[in-house]
C-alpha cells in the first residue's frame, strides 16, 4: 500500500492530507507542497501562461490541470455564447482556448456537455476526490473540501508556480474545526449554517485557518450541502474548509468519469476512510454550534459577516463592536438604504439571483422549484435561474425543473458565474436590489451600486414570488401541478 | 522581483477596515489578459463619478484625487484589508499605481501572498498604531513615514517608532527581489523522487485512467 498510515500521534484530517503532498521542508523556508490538480479558468490565467512562456518554462504536469470558461460566458443564449459581444472578454476566452491547446490541457469549451463553473465541474467529473491537494485562481476552491480535500485558491504568481512545478511553496495553517450537532430545524439549510457561523465568528474569523467542519449536522448533509459549507469557508478568512469523506461521498463519487471503478474504488474507498480526523486529535481552536439553534439567516449588509435570521430586524450599532466595525455599520445602513430596526421581512427586492458555485446545484434547484410551483414571480421582481454546470441544466430539464421556473416567470440561463460577480452582461443597476443565493455582498459586487441580500436557495425563490425577503418556515407549498 | 528595503514617502490614509478586492479593482477590469495597465481602475469604483455614462471624472472627495497625496508609495488601512476574492490584479493594481507598502491590523490571507509575490511590503501594526498613522496623515498630507524592512520598523519625524513581524523568508526574498519559482526548482531533485512515488497512488490522480 502507498500511504504510510500509522504514525504515533493522532493526526487531523487535515494534517493527513498536507503530510501526505510534502515534498521537502527547506530550513527557515516554507514547505514546498505537491499540488494533485490545479483548475484553470480564463480569468486568473493568462498572465501565468505568459510567465511561463517568457521564462520558456514547461508546463510541468498537463495531465494534473483541467481549464473551462465560467466567469466571463454570457449566460442569456448558446448564440450569445457562440458570438460574445464583449470584445475584451472574448479575447481572454480565446487566449484560454489558445493556451490550453499550446501546454496540452484538457478543455471544457462554453458548449462541451462538461462546461460549468470550475468549482461544478471537479466535482461532477470525479476529478476531485478525498485526499487530494487541489487548487485554482480563485477563492471559491474551497469548494472541494467536501470531499476530504485540501483546496484553496491561489493567486496567478501561484497558478503559474504551479504549472511550472507542480508544487507550492506554503507555511502550514492553524487547525480549526467548527462542529455542528444535532437536528437542523425545517426550513434551515447548509447556506444557513455557513451564513451563521460567518456571523458569529466574522470575516477574518478564522485568517490563519484550515477548517473541518464536523458534527452529526454536517454529516447528514448531501455532497450539494457541503460543498455550500466548504465554498464560503474563505467568507469566514479561511483558504480551505473540509469534511471527512464518509458513505456519501463515496456514493457521490461512485461511477464519475476520472474516479477508478470496479476494485480499485473499493481499494481507494478504503484509503478514503482512513483520513478522517482521528480520535484524539486535537485542533488549535473549537467551536460548538447546537444546530437546533438556526434559522434561515439572510445578510443585511457589505460585508458576509453582517447576517441576520429572517424573522428579525436589521441590527443596531451595539457597545462590543470595536470602532472600525462602527464605521462598518453606518456605511453598510447608508449604503445598502436600510436602517437599525427595520424588520427583515419588510426589504423588498427588485431581482432575485439563483445560481452560483454556491448554490447552483440540482439540490438547490430543486428546493427552489419546490417554493415556486404553482406561484407567479412577483410583477416588481426580475428573477433567473443560471444552472451552475451543463450537467446541472441537463438533470434540472429531465426533471422538468425549467418548466416550473418558466412559467412562473423566472429566466432560465446558460450555466456560469453570471451575477455572482458580475463579470459578463449579468449585473444590477444602480440602487437595485437583488435576493442572491451567491457568496460576496460587498459594495458593487453584482454591479456599481447594486445591494445584495446573500440567503439560501429556497429563501431566494421566496423572495422572487413575494417581491421582498421571505420566512420560508411558512411557505404555503402548492402540491404537484 | 525588484528588491525593496527602506521607502520614505507620504502616506494615503484609507480608514476603513474590510476593504475588499472588488473595491479595490472592479470585476470588469479583470477581462485584460495583460499583467500591467492596472493603475488607473484602482478603487474605481470609489474614485471615480460614473453617474454619467460615457463621462469618467475623477471624485474630488475621494483621498487618491487629492493632489496633496500626488506620488504616495505607502497606503494605510484599517482591519482585514484585501478580503474577498484571490484576484492578483488587486495587487497589480496598487503595486502599479505606485504603492510600494500598505499598513494595516491586518490583511486577508490570499491577498497577503499576491502582496508578496509582487514586492509590496505588509506592515502589520496594531489598531492604536494605525490610527496614530492614519491622523497624521490626514492632517498633513505632507507627512513623511518610514518603513525600513531590514529592521522592521515604521518610524516618522514625530518619533513614532513601531515595529512588524514578518516571516524571515519572505523578508529574504523581498529584499533580494527572488522569484519563488527560480528558487522552488532548487529542489528539484526533491520534486522528481516525491513525483515518482506519489505517482503510483492512483487514487490521488485527477484522472484516473483505471479501469476494473
Amino acid at each position: 500500500m502507498p500511504e504510510t498510515v500509522q504514525t504515533l500521534a493522532p493526526r487531523t484530517l487535515f494534517e493527513k492530507v498536507w503530510d501526505n503532498h510534502v515534498v521537502v521542508e527547506p530550513t527557515g523556508e516554507p514547505t514546498i507542497l505537491y499540488i494533485d490538480l490545479q483548475l484553470v479558468h480564463e480569468v486568473t490565467s493568462p498572465q501565468a501562461f505568459e510567465g511561463l512562456r517568457l521564462a520558456g518554462r514547461k508546463l510541468r504536469r498537463p495531465d494534473r490541470h483541467i481549464a473551462t470558461v465560467d466567469h466571463n460566458v454570457p449566460t442569456t443564449s448558446v448564440q450569445d455564447r457562440l458570438h460574445i459581444v464583449d470584445q475584451i472578454a472574448s479575447a481572454q476566452i480565446n487566449a484560454l482556448r489558445k493556451n490550453c491547446a499550446d501546454f496540452d490541457i484538457e478543455f471544457f469549451d462554453t458548449e462541451a456537455a462538461e462546461q460549468g463553473i470550475v468549482h461544478m465541474i471537479g466535482p461532477e467529473l470525479g476529478a476531485t476526490k478525498p485526499g487530494m491537494t487541489i487548487v485554482c485562481g480563485d477563492s471559491h476552491t474551497s469548494t472541494h473540501g467536501a470531499f476530504g480535500a485540501l483546496a484553496f485558491g491561489i493567486g496567478t504568481s501561484e497558478v503559474e508556480h504551479v504549472m511550472a512545478t507542480q508544487t507550492l511553496p506554503q507555511d502550514k495553517p492553524k487547525t480549526f474545526r467548527i462542529n455542528i450537532e444535532g437536528e437542523l430545524p425545517a426550513g434551515v439549510t447548509a447556506k444557513d449554517i455557513i451564513l451563521n457561523i460567518i456571523g458569529r465568528i466574522g470575516t477574518a474569523g478564522a485568517t490563519g485557518y484550515a477548517v473541518e467542519y464536523a458534527g452529526s449536522a454536517i454529516r447528514a448533509l448531501s455532497m450539494e450541502g457541503r460543498m455550500t459549507i466548504c465554498n464560503m469557508s474563505i467568507e469566514a478568512g479561511a483558504r480551505a474548509g473540509m469534511i471527512a469523506p464518509d458513505d456519501t461521498t463515496f456514493a457521490y463519487l461512485k461511477g464519475r468519469r476520472f474516479v477508478p471503478a470496479g476494485e480499485q474504488f473499493d481499494l481507494a474507498v478504503a484509503q478514503w476512510r482512513a483520513l478522517a480526523t482521528d480520535i484524539g486529535a486535537t485542533f488549535d481552536r473549537e467551536l460548538h454550534i447546537d444546530a437546533a439553534t438556526l434559522s434561515p439567516t439572510v445578510t443585511w449588509g457589505t460585508s458576509p459577516g453582517m447576517v441576520t435570521t429572517i424573522d428579525s430586524k436589521v441590527p443596531a450599532i451595539t457597545s462590543d463592536l470595536d470602532e472600525a466595525d462602527h464605521k462598518s455599520y453606518t456605511r453598510a445602513y447608508e449604503y445598502m438604504d436600510v436602517h437599525p430596526g427595520q424588520p427583515i421581512e419588510d426589504i423588498k427586492v427588485d431581482a432575485v439571483f439563483l445560481g452560483s458555485c454556491t448554490n447552483g446545484r440540482i439540490e438547490d434547484l430543486r428546493a427552489a422549484a419546490k417554493i415556486v410551483n404553482g406561484y407567479k414571480v412577483a410583477t416588481t421582481v426580475r428573477a433567473m435561474v443560471v444552472p451552475g454546470s451543463q450537467a446541472v441544466k441537463a438533470q434540472a430539464e429531465e426533471e422538468g425543473l425549467d418548466e416550473v421556473f418558466k412559467s412562473a416567470g423566472f429566466e432560465w440561463r446558460e450555466p456560469g458565474c453570471s451575477m455572482c460577480l458580475g463579470m459578463n452582461p449579468d449585473i444590477l443597476q444602480p440602487g437595485e436590489r437583488c435576493a442572491s443565493t451567491s457568496n460576496r455582498n460587498f459594495e458593487g459586487r453584482q454591479g456599481r451600486g447594486g445591494r445584495t441580500h446573500l440567503l439560501s436557495p429556497a429563501m431566494a425563490a421566496a423572495a422572487a414570488i413575494t417581491g421582498h425577503l421571505t420566512d420560508v418556515r411558512t411557505w404555503k407549498f402548492n402540491s404537484k401541478t | 522581483m525588484i528588491p525593496i528595503n527602506i521607502i520614505t514617502s507620504t502616506a494615503v490614509p484609507l480608514p476603513l477596515p474590510n476593504i475588499d478586492t472588488d473595491q479595490i479593482i472592479p470585476k470588469q477590469f479583470l477581462k485584460r489578459i495583460e499583467r500591467t495597465g492596472y493603475e488607473d481602475f484602482l478603487f474605481y469604483d470609489w474614485r471615480y463619478n460614473l453617474e454619467v455614462p460615457d463621462h469618467v471624472e475623477p471624485r474630488k472627495d475621494f483621498v487618491l484625487n487629492n493632489p496633496a497625496y500626488k506620488g504616495s508609495q505607502i497606503l494605510i488601512a484599517e482591519k482585514n484589508f484585501g478580503c474577498g476574492s484571490s484576484r492578483e490584479h488587486a495587487a497589480w493594481a496598487i503595486n502599479q499605481y505606485g504603492f510600494l507598502a500598505v499598513i494595516a491590523p491586518s490583511f486577508a490571507d490570499i491577498f497577503f501572498s499576491n502582496a508578496g509575490k509582487n514586492g509590496i511590503i505588509l506592515a502589520r501594526l496594531t489598531e492604536a498604531e494605525v490610527e496614530t498613522l492614519i491622523q497624521r496623515s490626514t492632517a498633513n498630507p505632507k507627512h513623511l513615514i518610514t518603513i525600513n524592512l531590514e529592521a522592521q520598523t515604521v518610524t516618522d519625524d514625530q518619533g513614532f517608532h513601531a515595529t512588524f513581524e514578518m516571516d524571515p523568508f519572505r523578508k529574504h526574498c523581498l529584499l533580494n527581489g527572488l522569484d519563488d519559482i527560480g528558487l522552488t526548482l532548487l529542489h528539484e531533485k526533491n520534486l522528481d523522487d516525491f513525483e515518482s512515488k506519489h505517482n503510483t497512488e492512483f487514487w490521488l490522480a485527477p484522472k484516473s485512467k483505471v479501469t476494473a
